[in-house]
């Protein structure tokens, strides 16, 4: 999905009512802003689920965080969920030490994400509480 | 491994240098601070925040950038701006009023907020705005490092954001001195065209000469791709051409009948009198005089004060020969009716290349051709001439076979050099 003419296009895809976003190799002020573009268009559309995908991301930088904090914001104020999958081991130590991990669900991969949403969705667990 | 704390510290310091690029690298003002802001909640993980500038003549906190708050930002917190003046005079630190009074101010509307941590950007003693952060993702209270880092990102904020100010002031006085020198060329102008009508008075026969001279001097140049205060200056050339004729006896300017070889010395010396009028002028640029010195030269040298010849003759005096003798051909004179649109044209095949140069015909009938093919909004020529002196039907062809045979003479030229 290219979301702006020019710009590198930012991949994602429908599973349901789950979209799956994936993020590039370093995630910044353009390519935050792109994610976050998408995650909030996925969300428009009415996606009860977000997935967030890390495989190809080695660094997120402060700009990064803020925007995937407000991914995260945007995504309870609809009543959805978030849950990172294939956070890579510097990403997740920021996202630990930050406290992102604290309101989105972590996954080993995208299968395992869509599982947890599914299963989530089957017991009624409320979206993103963790704790 | 580094510990927890080192990690925090790292990230923090990564933070700083995002935060210096974005500073440093944004010009657009509103995403500089929002680029800013984005730095500082994802340096220590804050949910949600907002920076407001601060105008202290209107008593207003403006909000630039918010983030996380969706709709319940407002576009600005208002406070008293006499408070301000008043706690400025018990202490240099605005740092103090914001504490003393903005806080307490607008306590209900931070809280509504969901702002914990309020920082005043203060730069050289002036208050240009606040940064107000909510809570940290991880639910944990600031730590004093936290609100040291905070604080070391909101003294460079604030330097961001002076800077900015500083340049929309420059800004705004640079577009005041351009508006001032805007409006002096405009009376200048307007002076020089009071001239020129001054200038006409003495000649009965050509009122209004001197001015439509300077519009054709100008319409050429255009045509000849001159910049715009070229333009400009050989159009006020073209208007004050025939200054000199001030020092010219008026009995000779407006004689009934043929004048005679020390009448036409007479009247032959308005060129250089012209120069030596207007060259004392520092203030104007050298074409005006040079105009005036030069514009009865002709290019096979038959020309006067001088008999300069071809290259030797600035272009800004051919332009203006040009001109001068296109008006006159194409006005009513007391003693001569003007001639009609053809016989313009002929008389400029007849002497170009003798009295005036190609090039700068080309550019004259160049720019007639374009009005008459309406590829101009200003239909000059026809306000000058008259609507209906300028027949396209009939004339266009003619225009366009000068143009073709002068094209074809300056190719010639041009191979066998």
């Amino acid at each position: 999905m290219t979301d702006q003419a020019g710009e590198q296009p930012v991949r994602s895809e429908r599973a349901g009512d789950v979209a799956v976003v994936y993020a590039g190799e370093y995630l910044n002020k353009l390519s935050g802003e792109r994610v976050e573009r998408e995650c909030r268009r996925r969300l428009e559309e009415g996606c009860r689920a977000l997935v967030l995908d890390f495989r190809q991301t080695g660094m997120v930088n402060s700009i990064g965080v803020s925007i995937l904090l407000g991914v995260i914001d945007a995504a309870e104020r609809a009543g959805a969920s978030v849950v990172f999958s294939a956070v890579q081991h510097q990403a997740a130590q920021v996202f630990e030490m930050l406290g992102l991990t604290r309101h989105v669900r972590i996954a080993k991969n995208r299968t395992d994400a869509l599982a947890q949403i599914a299963n989530s969705a089957a017991v009624g667990v409320a979206p993103n509480k963790t704790k | 491994m580094p510990t927890a704390e080192t990690a925090k510290l790292i990230h923090a310091f990564a933070a700083l240098a995002d935060l210096g690029e974005e500073i440093a690298a944004t010009r657009d003002f509103d995403q500089m601070v929002r680029s800013t802001l984005h730095v500082v909640l994802g340096a220590l993980g804050i949910r949600r925040g907002a920076v407001a500038e601060c105008d202290a003549a209107a008593g207003e906190l403006r909000f630039v950038a918010a983030w996380g708050m969706g709709d319940d930002a407002p576009a600005s917190l208002s406070f008293d701006p006499r408070l301000l003046e008043e706690s400025l005079r018990d202490s240099a630190d605005p740092a103090h009023f914001f504490e003393r009074h903005l806080k307490s101010n607008f306590r209900a509307e931070l809280e509504r907020l969901k702002v914990g941590l309020v920082v005043p950007l203060v730069v050289h003693g002036e208050l240009v705005g606040a940064i107000m952060l909510g809570g940290k993702a991880t639910e944990e209270a600031f730590t004093p490092e936290e609100r040291e880092v905070v604080a070391t990102m909101a003294r460079h904020i604030g330097v961001g954001i002076y800077n900015h100010r500083l340049l929309r002031e420059v800004e705004r006085r640079a577009q005041e001195n351009r508006k001032l020198y805007e409006d002096l060329r405009a009376v200048y102008r307007n002076t020089v065209r009071a001239f020129a009508i001054a200038i006409d008075c003495k000649d009965k026969y050509t009122q209004g000469h001197s001015e439509r001279v300077g519009k054709y001097t100008e319409i050429i140049a255009r045509e000849l791709g001159w910049g715009e205060e070229e333009v400009d200056d050989i159009a006020i050339g073209g208007y004050l051409h025939d200054v000199g004729k001030l020092i010219v006896d008026r009995d000779i300017i407006n004689a009934p009948y043929k004048i005679d070889a020390k009448q036409s010395s007479e009247l032959n010396r308005h060129p250089a009198a012209g120069f030596e009028i207007l060259s004392p002028l520092h203030q104007i640029d050298d074409v005006i005089p040079t105009v005036a010195r030069y514009h009865h030269e002709r290019i096979d040298g038959r020309g006067y004060p001088e008999g300069l010849t071809g290259e030797q003759i600035p272009l800004c005096a051919k332009i203006v020969s040009a001109a001068d003798a296109f008006d006159a051909m194409t006005t009513d004179r007391t003693y001569k009716r003007r001639k009609e649109f053809p016989e313009v044209v002929e008389d400029f095949r007849k002497t170009t290349g003798k009295q005036f140069a190609p090039e700068v015909v080309v550019a004259l009938f160049s720019a007639i051709l374009k009005e008459v093919d309406g590829e101009t909004r200003e239909r000059r020529f026809a306000r000058l001439l008259g609507r209906d002196y300028l027949q396209p039907d009939l004339y266009r062809p003619l225009i366009v076979e000068l143009l073709a045979e002068l094209g074809q003479g300056e190719r010639a030229a041009a191979e066998t050099a």
